[in-house]
């Protein structure tokens, strides 16, 4: 077993696992954060992105020992569960950028980073592109792009806090 | 319109718990105690197994159990069976080959699940299941459906692996058709094989409980009802009154999600036996070898057409491949959701189609969205957009010529369509698409060295599935119909139990939107409840675009009830006659009088019951209903796709999509609209990605997302959806269903569209690069021979 220590969403955490343990396994059955989903094996689907030290990173490959004393967020802690969403999550509501909702916390993750990344003037090309890692079997893309595109122009504004 | 009852965009309610990671998947379910299953698969197509020996694997540490078909068959539990009995041609019945939940004696394909190991962790249990020893005695395998009347055979029932050879329609008056006709157009087609891929992997928790002797079963399923009857009827692990199963946020299903599959029995056979929980999480790679496929048809079809360019008729030959074993509704996914389709949009006077469907060395195939229904559009689509080009005829020309236009009308495949326009539909979208612009757009593309193409599909399905009755006389073991129960609380607010499931089909807002309409309510005080069969007392699920049509008919049902009751509280409460009591937005009215009682006073009346005695009226105010339709629904429209192709690397780009749908009454636009697109993204899937493969040996060399490709957001286009309406005249509210017209209508369109582009109509789907590629060297060097 392996002693591990980080920051998840704002909270320090510790655990002790088997070294196998990758860090979505550690977030879900450890820390029972639930939100973060695995939909693969072969870091395809992009289900489990989280930010690690503000990137997105897919949380299934990489071990749990590895982002000893990182700043982890994950879609839990983007918004406060009692206060406003963060503008991206709102913008995936009204876009209706999501049917079963498997997919969306690493939808939502990634869409951020590529904010932080690429500005707040996202086209469509580029929004497609920058989902190359995220994959969706429900929605066609079509109101995901549209609501990465609305997200980002509203964290512009910056009417909520945004994860780093 | 109100801005939350029917036809309001109104933004889903469920939404926030996924949004902010808070749903409740069954995999984010962690029970006291729980154990986990790992599933040994047979790395081969086909092979005897000579011995299984589980020692060293029960030695592993963490080990609870090592399972294999010797337990299983010595606990004497049932075997999973297909539920639609299909009548050959020669009046024998299918054969239906045993299929137990863990392979014994014989492994049929490859991911035949052998033996089950239950640990502390998923770790422990994988770790042991390397232990286990398995001695095979490999046979020769067929995977192939055109080679497998040919090949060795499978299972003991099924010789020349023939399932069935069914048919449908009239061969004699299809043969003097193409006799007398005066052009005939003939393809060779295939409908490629496809892994579903929900991007939520299966998973399963069974739980014993000694003290009861009650099981729970919480299921990644699209129908928990039908999963109890079957769990309980058929394989008999538990009794069906000792038997929850709970289906809680499901992430999507696309059909691999509505069928009693091995690992669930297993899970909860086995929690008994090792008295703990067990839970089993699909792997992605496990979930390509033990999910069901969908499609895999080898065709033969041959249009007649007169000297006009009327359809006169139509022949059709089928090879379905089902693969190993009969998944639960396998059997009626080539028949009556495939030959009863094939009359298209169009007047066809005579048409025969034969099927013969078989077993292969394959993983089952079953219903995956659309389910026959993409299958009959690809080929009737083929048949009419290749007849128009090989008469010199305008496409859009020949289908107007041939579209029926009075209703009801009867085709000669069972099908009775009830309502449509299918002329409006076409207009339309060829309006959106500019088709008399097409020509400059081709030649544009041209000078920048691109080949344009044009692709319609108009079609038709059927969907609302389904009349009992007559899918009773048709062979299936259930009715179809739904059930809902409204309970209004005395505070007013409303509790709607549904049969249906949602996984990702938005219920829990337009069922509320029902609700709402109909009793004036605001949508926050009416709440939806599903998937779990402690609180719905039966369902049968959701599939077939059956939810709005067959399950908020069955809520309409149980509103009327409730109305109906309520206005006798009114009449107490106000001192009036029955018929006197008006309700409208949510107030109850004497007529010609300004004597109101508002839905919450009648609500907390019904319970408080001091206004009426018991003997008079019963209190409380809680009604259900079962729903049975009365005709299938006929939703249609056309889709139009424009392509460009590089001529140098093969590839296709889909430069534009208009799709016009029909589907009758719509309660939320921004729903139905995201239910198109995301059938559009599985049908350009298949046309242009996916494709399951197997090698000679079997082995399925598409086995990962690493090797099967699913659409990604750069391989699809913005799409312009718009709709007609015609009203199904066979529901209360005329709702017709949208859930699966989008990879319906999506593969033949992509394909009539390249084929348009590169001037062959010889490609297969997928229409890869390397495949359009080929088809392009094809046609160059038989113009240079020419």
């Amino acid at each position: 077993m392996t002693a591990v220590a980080m920051t998840v969403n704002g909270k320090a955490v510790t655990g002790d696992v088997d070294p196998r343990t990758l860090l979505v396994q550690f977030l879900r059955e450890n820390l029972r954060l639930t939100g973060t989903h695995v939909g693969c094996d072969t870091s395809q689907c992009g289900a489990c992105v989280v930010h690690i030290d503000g990137k997105a990173v897919k949380a299934c490959t990489v071990f749990a020992w590895q982002v000893e004393g990182a700043d982890i967020t994950t879609i839990e802690g983007l918004a406060d569960p009692n206060g406003p969403l963060h503008p991206m999550q709102e913008a995936f509501r009204e876009h209706h950028g999501l049917q079963c909702g498997y997919c969306t916390p690493g939808m939502i993750m990634t869409a951020i980073d590529m904010v932080n990344r690429k500005g707040h003037d996202l086209d469509d090309p580029t929004i497609r592109h920058e989902l190359e890692g995220n994959l969706c079997r429900c929605t066609g893309y079509h109101n995901i792009v549209k609501a990465i595109a609305a997200g980002a122009k509203a964290m512009a504004k910056g009417h909520a806090h945004h994860a780093a | 319109m109100s801005a939350t009852g029917i036809g309001a965009a109104v933004r889903r309610r469920e939404d926030r718990r996924f949004i902010t990671g808070k749903g409740h998947y069954t995999d984010d379910v962690s029970r006291p105690g729980q154990s986990h299953a790992y599933f040994l698969r047979s790395p081969h197509a086909h092979a005897r197994i000579r011995e299984i020996d589980t020692a060293a694997a029960a030695a592993m540490p963490g080990v609870l159990a090592v399972l294999t078909g010797a337990e299983l068959a010595a606990d004497k539990i049932g075997h999973l069976i297909c539920g639609w009995m299909i009548t050959s041609k020669d009046g024998s019945q299918m054969k239906m080959a045993p299929h137990p939940a863990l392979a014994h004696g014989k492994a049929n394909h490859v991911g035949d699940a052998v033996a089950v190991v239950v640990a502390e962790t998923p770790a422990q249990a994988k770790d042991a299941a390397e232990k286990v020893k398995v001695d095979y005695e490999v046979l020769p395998a067929v995977t192939d459906p055109a080679k497998a009347q040919a090949a060795p055979q499978i299972h003991e029932v099924a010789p020349r692996n023939t399932i069935y050879q069914w048919h449908i329609g009239d061969a004699k008056a299809v043969e003097a058709a193409l006799r007398s006709a005066s052009h005939v157009t003939r393809l060779a087609l295939v409908n490629n094989r496809l892994v579903p891929n929900a991007i939520e992997p299966r998973a399963a928790i069974g739980e014993y409980d000694a003290g009861t002797g009650g099981f729970t079963l919480w299921n990644t399923t699209q129908n928990p009802h039908v999963a109890r009857l079957v769990i309980s009827a058929f394989v008999g692990v538990a009794p069906e009154h000792k038997l929850r199963v709970i289906a809680p946020d499901v992430g999507g299903g696309f059909g691999s999600k509505i069928f009693i599959y091995p690992e669930e029995v297993v899970c909860l056979w086995a929690s008994r036996r090792v008295d703990r929980p067990v839970k089993w999480v699909a792997e992605r790679s496990e979930a390509f070898l033990a999910d069901a496929h969908g499609r895999d048809h080898v065709t033969r079809a041959e249009m007649a057409f007169d000297a006009e360019g009327k359809v006169t008729g139509l022949k059709v030959k089928t090879i379905a491949n089902l693969g190993a074993y009969m998944s639960t509704f396998s059997s009626s996914v080539p028949t009556y959701l495939y030959g009863t389709l094939l009359s298209g949009q169009y007047e066809i006077p005579a048409i025969h189609c034969e099927v013969d469907a078989v077993y292969t060395n394959t993983v089952p195939v079953d219903a995956y969205r659309g389910a026959g229904r993409p299958e009959a559009t690809f080929v009737v689509e083929r048949l009419i957009e290749v007849g128009a080009r090989e008469m010199g005829i305008d496409p859009a020309d020949l289908r107007r010529k041939n579209f029926i236009r009075k209703f009801p009308h009867q085709t000669p495949v069972i099908m009775n369509y009830d309502a449509g326009d299918y002329h409006a539909s076409l207009k339309k979208a060829l309006e959106i698409a500019d088709y008399p612009g097409f020509g400059k757009r081709k030649r544009e593309s041209a000078r920048r060295g691109r080949l344009r193409g044009l692709g319609l599909s108009t079609y038709i399905e059927a969907c609302g599935i389904a009349p009992s009755q007559a899918v009773g006389s048709l062979g299936c073991g259930v009715g179809l119909w739904e059930s809902a129960e409204v309970r209004v609380n005395p505070t007013g607010s409303v509790e709607v139990l549904t049969g249906c499931h949602q996984h990702g089909q938005g219920h829990e807002t337009t069922f509320a939107q029902v609700v709402c309409e109909r009793l004036g309510i605001p949508l926050e005080h009416v709440s939806v409840v599903h998937g779990d069969t402690d609180k719905v007392q039966f369902g049968m699920g959701t599939y077939g675009s059956r939810s709005g049509a067959v399950g908020i008919s069955a809520i309409v049902k149980a509103l009327d009830k409730v109305e109906a009751k309520a206005k006798k509280v009114a009449a107490h409460m106000l001192e009036a006659a029955e018929g006197d009591i008006v309700f409208k937005d949510g107030k109850f009215t004497v007529a010609g009088t300004d004597k109101s009682a508002a839905w919450g006073e009648v609500a907390l009346n019904a319970y408080t019951a001091h206004k009426f005695a018991g003997q008079e009226l019963e209190p409380g105010l809680k009604e259900g209903a079962f729903y049975d339709p009365t005709n299938f629904t006929f939703p249609a429209g056309c889709h139009i796709c424009e392509v460009e192709v590089d001529p140098q690397t093969g590839e296709s780009e889909i430069v534009a999509w208009t799709a016009v749908d029909d589907f009758g009454t719509v309660i939320n636009p921004m729903i139905v609209e995201g239910q198109v697109h995301g059938g559009i993204a599985q049908g350009v899937g298949q046309a242009l990605l996916e494709g399951a493969v197997y090698d000679q040996d079997g082995q399925l060399v598409t086995g990962s997302l690493m090797d099967y490709c699913i659409p990604r957001a750069h391989d699809l286009p913005t799409l312009k959806v718009d709709m007609t309406t015609t009203k199904s005249p066979s529901n209360p509210l005329g709702i017709k269903g949208c859930g699966e017209a989008g990879a319906i209508a999506a593969p033949v369109a992509v394909i009539n569209a390249i084929t348009d582009a590169i001037g062959t109509e010889d490609l297969a789907m997928p229409a890869t690069a390397q495949a359009v590629w080929q088809a392009l060297q094809k046609t160059q060097n038989r113009q240079k021979a020419a």
